[in-house]
């Protein structure tokens, strides 16, 4: 068990648990961020910015504290 | 009339449909207790004419963003004949979601599944009647960037919207907004159903173009130069265009309107040809500058770039609780203030678009150099004038973020900044010049009033009473200044400057022209004159004051318009004066006490 932001930009894993308040679960679950889900890291931004990631068809940038919320297993 | 309501997730061609659908009729209506700009339009559906409205895009309709409490407040307050949803084809697996969640409320819908193209470019086949079969509802595909399949939908809608006997009430609508949905099961059974996906799904030429333009390195640079070509093109493409524009007036005054307002008393000619004749030409001067800068913007955020300026820039803005796309539309505020602010209409978040309107009237504008150019050349030797101007770009950098800093907790943003990144996409000719059209008539609609009341006011100030020299001492202005002395002594403004300061409200374009008329004198001996009478701690403090103060008449109508508040637009009138004193007189005071 993991968390999305430890993930090395080419790495993958499958998301286990959301942990947030309901605004950010909502807008995450919209995103496609659900249990069971396949994520990858793309790429992080310069100076701890905000990461890529991909989950399916959908590319999205998130920042670090709301990453840190995201549980995975690494595949 | 039948109301059809346009609703979709973010980027997903909604705005595009709309645009081919009402054509260049669309208009921004009214709507009581929204403060964003719902573009409606009259179209023709199945024998009806229907009124459309494009509502703004949502992820969830229970969601908390300010965009899904207009959506939510709309549908609780207005009867829908039809729901158009509109869902991107390649991501229907999670977007199904917000066709299930309209489904709840019981309204007549019909579910289009856009960029069809691209969908079929990456393999994704939609079973649109067993989806249907499933949703209750009818499912058409379409792209609505080229047009194709949109024909049927149409013929859909009207179906639909003939077949409808009775709605539900608005209040209805609202209770069952209310409740919550467990729709995760339903969704996984339609898409197991009617969506074939491939395995991998990435989009190739995008993968490519990122790893370029989102480099660690390369990035940050790429993206640097790609501002700067653009705000060129921007304003060395309108310069032109811009005199055109003057030129031609200034043309039509002199041979047409002065010899046929040759006889009326010279009041009423001069309130006719300096004060409203003036104030639309002050308002025509924008209209280049606004249709470049759409043009531009449009192409920047529909080819998918300006999320990208957002991942690029965030751990700077951040700081300052702005995000990358502010910081886009600041750096063209440094071209000219009014498109910029215009342009703040995509951060969705109220806090966060308010703070950047706040902040890109301090952007020292192309008109506000014409000003520095001039005094710099009266009061300063050539070699030091790159100095001056440096130390004035200087000081616009630091009261954006002085104002960013201090106000940030004021606007804070209570949006997660999550954003997709949208694959990289060519806008079409036609969405870029309807963009650009649309917002030109926008300006147009909401400022023109505004601009031409003030220039009058302006005139008037300057011109009153009648019996004296125009923009003198003794006029209003000149009386305004008077008893504005004590404030302005301490920051070394004489009378003179102060009328200046007053027409400065109008454009900066029009200060050194100004100057010219309070001092009686033109080129030369006017910089001579000028020279004489304030030292260059005076001119550096009125420079100071010209660069931080409000920038113009069209920027506090443009601010009003978009912020759709009174009191915003005021704070920033006060925010920007008591910042350009209180900068001014520390410089001057300062300059005095080192004794110079």
């Amino acid at each position: 068990m993991t968390v999305l932001s430890n993930l090395m930009p080419g790495q993958y894993g499958t998301i286990q648990a959301i942990h947030a308040e309901q605004a950010l679960y909502q807008r995450l679950n919209a995103l496609g961020f659900r249990i069971g889900k396949k994520i990858a890291l793309i790429r992080r931004a310069s100076f701890n910015g905000p990461l890529h990631v991909r989950i399916g068809a959908t590319d999205i940038i998130l920042r670090e504290i709301e990453a840190q919320r995201i549980q995975l297993n690494l595949v | 009339m039948k109301r059809i309501a346009l609703l979709g997730m973010p980027n997903t061609g909604k705005s595009t449909l709309f645009n081919r659908l009402s054509g260049a009729s669309a208009r921004v209506g009214n709507w009581p207790g929204i403060t964003v700009d719902l573009m409606s339009a009259k179209v023709l559906i199945g024998g009806h004419i229907a009124e459309l409205i494009d509502l703004p895009g949502l992820y969830d309709l229970h969601g908390f963003s300010d965009d899904e409490q207009v959506v939510r407040h709309f549908l609780s307050n207005h009867a829908v004949d039809l729901v158009l949803i509109v869902l991107n084809s390649s991501q229907i697996d999670r977007q199904l979601s917000l066709a299930l969640q309209i489904k709840q409320l019981g309204l007549p819908t019909v579910l289009l599944l856009n960029m069809q193209d691209e969908a079929k470019r990456s393999g994704i086949t939609i079973d649109t009647q067993a989806m249907a079969s499933q949703l209750g509802f009818p499912v058409a595909t379409m792209s609505a960037k080229y047009g194709d399949g949109c024909p049927q939908a149409l013929q859909l809608a009207g179906q639909v919207l003939n077949n409808v006997a009775v709605i539900p009430a608005p209040s209805d609508v609202s209770k069952l907004l209310e409740l919550d949905s467990q729709i995760e099961q339903t969704m996984h059974d339609i898409v197991k159903h009617s969506v074939q996906m491939p395995i991998k799904l990435n989009d190739e030429t995008t993968d490519k173009i990122d790893r370029v333009l989102l480099h660690p390195w390369l990035g940050l640079p790429l993206f640097f130069l790609a501002m700067f070509l653009l705000f060129q093109f921007i304003f060395t493409a309108g310069k032109p265009l811009q005199d055109g524009m003057a030129w031609a007036l200034e043309l039509f005054r002199t041979e047409a309107l002065e010899p046929l307002l040759i006889s009326l008393p010279s009041w009423l000619n001069g309130l006719l040809l300096d004060g409203i004749y003036n104030g639309i030409g002050t308002v025509a001067a924008f209209v280049p500058i606004i249709v470049l800068f759409f043009l531009v913007m449009s192409m920047v955020e529909d080819s998918g770039y300006l999320s990208r300026a957002a991942f690029l820039m965030d751990t700077l803005m951040a700081k300052m609780g702005l995000d990358g796309r502010g910081f886009v539309m600041v750096l063209m505020g440094f071209g000219c203030n009014v498109p910029a602010l215009m342009g703040t209409r995509v951060m969705r978040s109220r806090p966060m678009r308010l703070l950047t309107m706040l902040v890109i009237p301090l952007s020292l504008c192309s008109a506000r150099l014409q000003v520095f150019l001039f005094m710099i050349a009266t009061l300063f030797v050539a070699s030091q004038a790159a100095y001056i101007m440096f130390a004035l770009y200087m000081v616009s950098f630091f009261t954006i973020f002085l104002t960013a800093i201090l106000f940030k907790h004021q606007y804070k943003s209570t949006e997660p900044f999550i954003l997709e990144l949208p694959p990289y996409r060519f806008p079409t000719p036609r969405q870029i010049w309807l963009r650009g059209w649309q917002e030109v008539k926008h300006f147009l609609k909401r400022a023109s009033k505004f601009i031409v009341i003030g220039v009058v006011l302006v005139w008037v100030l300057t011109h009153y009473p009648t019996d004296v020299a125009p923009a003198s001492a003794a006029t209003i202005a000149g009386q305004i200044g008077q008893i504005f002395a004590p404030v302005l002594d301490p920051i070394g403004i004489d009378t003179q400057l102060a009328i200046a300061l007053i027409f400065g409200f109008v454009a900066k374009e029009i200060v050194v022209g100004s100057l010219a008329v309070i001092y009686g004198l033109q080129g030369d001996a006017l910089s001579h004159q000028i020279a004489m009478n304030i030292d260059w701690v005076q001119g550096m403090s009125f420079m100071l004051f010209t660069l931080i103060y409000t920038p113009c008449l069209s920027t506090i109508a443009t601010m009003k318009s978009e912020s759709k508040s009174s009191l915003f637009m005021w704070l920033s009138i006060v925010w920007s004066l008591a910042l350009a004193w209180v900068i001014s007189f520390i410089f001057y005071q300062g300059a005095r006490a080192l004794g110079f």
